[in-house]
């Protein structure tokens, strides 16, 4: 069957967040934490491979962080960490079964008891965290 | 595109643009819209809106429906960008002066709006929707298996499912996996699981521990969000997983 045929929403309807609440926010800010995450790891092994170069070497690489490009580029690692590690021990909670509410007959209108406070919580904790470590890395970078 | 003007008879309050997608596979590159004005009522549904078109405007618009209360499952569709069952959406309370009606995304189209189900009932079935035991209640000296309200409440609510498609439609794993087995089956599958009566725990957790299985799901809950019997798929699957990893037994 052509891909085409299948109707699908693809990676647009995947990541678009406008519809599903903040749930569906935190799954695609996850998502792109993750992959941010990842080329950072990437791009860290590129960085302290330079120190083969000799202490010249690695010294001109440390500069390049030490522009306001390399600060905010670390201050959005920093938050890009903190959402992932906090949002990610919220999700694995709730893939254990942890705070999802219990099985109930449903009453109209069937608000959803997996989508409960507890967690909306736990998503705007993870942003919060993030932000205020973004702040304090952007303090200690620039010396204040 | 054409537009058209209602000539409804009968007392109306407020009036509609319904657009209403038209797309033929077998011979249309894309989707068009066709728009209609139509008079509606505080309770007029988007199902009864459509039925009006076809009844005064064109009669081509292809759509699946039938019990007309939320019942069969038959009309999901996509309604001002959300998955939704046409019967149980009123215009009214979508707070708008357009209404765009899609085809459920994730599905194969057969006609404007009606899509194909083949795959979802497809993995409905792979999860043996039905009690595994070695014994039977015909032939028991029980007669029947018992079970307490405690045990039922357990699995009651995912019993709710009327197979509609708007979790698969909604899942952003579907959207991009075409071999992930979907929310509604994990939610079945844990409705059997979660089950007293059945004794077939073990061979349901095989089949869904897979790699386009349980663990494609990151419990990003737009399938309990669209859910229009409050089945809860996220809640479902979160347990399930908790069998999978030892938490629950």
């Amino acid at each position: 069957m052509e891909p085409k045929d299948e109707n699908k929403e693809g990676i647009g309807g995947m990541i678009n967040p406008r519809r599903y609440g903040i749930e569906r926010v935190a799954y695609i800010l996850m998502r792109l934490s993750g992959l941010g995450l990842l080329a950072y790891f990437i791009g860290h092994i590129y960085e302290t491979s330079s120190i083969l170069k000799g202490e010249v070497g690695w010294a001109e690489f440390l500069e390049l962080t030490q522009t306001n490009e390399g600060h905010a580029v670390l201050a959005i690692v920093i938050g890009m960490c903190v959402f992932h590690t906090v949002n990610g021990i919220r999700v694995m909670l709730g893939h254990g079964g942890v705070g999802v509410g219990r099985p109930a007959r449903p009453d109209y209108p069937y608000l959803p008891a997996s989508q409960n406070s507890r967690h909306k919580m736990g998503i705007y904790s993870a942003i919060v965290l993030a932000a205020i470590a973004m702040l304090y890395g952007l303090a200690v970078m620039y010396g204040e | 595109m054409a537009q058209v003007s209602s000539v409804a008879e009968g007392k109306t309050t407020k009036s509609v643009t319904l657009r209403i997608a038209r797309y033929n596979p077998k011979h249309d590159s894309k989707k068009q819209f066709m728009e209609f004005n139509l008079q509606y009522e505080r309770w007029t549904t988007v199902l009864e809106a459509i039925l009006d078109v076809k009844k005064h405007f064109d009669h081509s618009v292809a759509v699946r429906y039938s019990c007309r209360q939320a019942t069969c499952g038959s009309c999901g569709m996509i309604i001002n960008g959300k998955p939704r069952l046409a019967c149980f959406t009123k215009i009214s309370e979508l707070e708008s002066d357009v209404v765009t009606v899609e085809p459920m995304n994730n599905f194969p189209i057969i006609r404007d709006l009606a899509v194909k189900f083949e795959r979802l009932f497809d993995t409905h079935h792979k999860i043996k929707p039905y009690l595994i035991r070695d014994d039977s209640e015909i032939t028991s000296n029980e007669k029947e298996f018992l079970q307490s309200p405690e045990e039922l409440e357990n699995y009651i609510q995912f019993a709710n499912c009327i197979k509609c498609g708007l979790c698969n439609s909604a899942c952003p794993t579907m959207a991009t996996d075409s071999s992930f087995i979907g929310p509604q089956a994990l939610a079945q599958a844990y409705r059997y699981v979660a089950d007293s009566r059945d004794k077939g725990k073990d061979s349901r957790l095989k089949i869904i521990d897979d790699s386009h299985g349980i663990w494609r799901c990151h419990f990003a809950g737009s399938c309990s969000q669209v859910c229009p019997k409050g089945v809860d798929p996220a809640m479902g699957i979160q347990f399930l997983r908790g069998y999978m990893l030892g938490f629950r037994s």
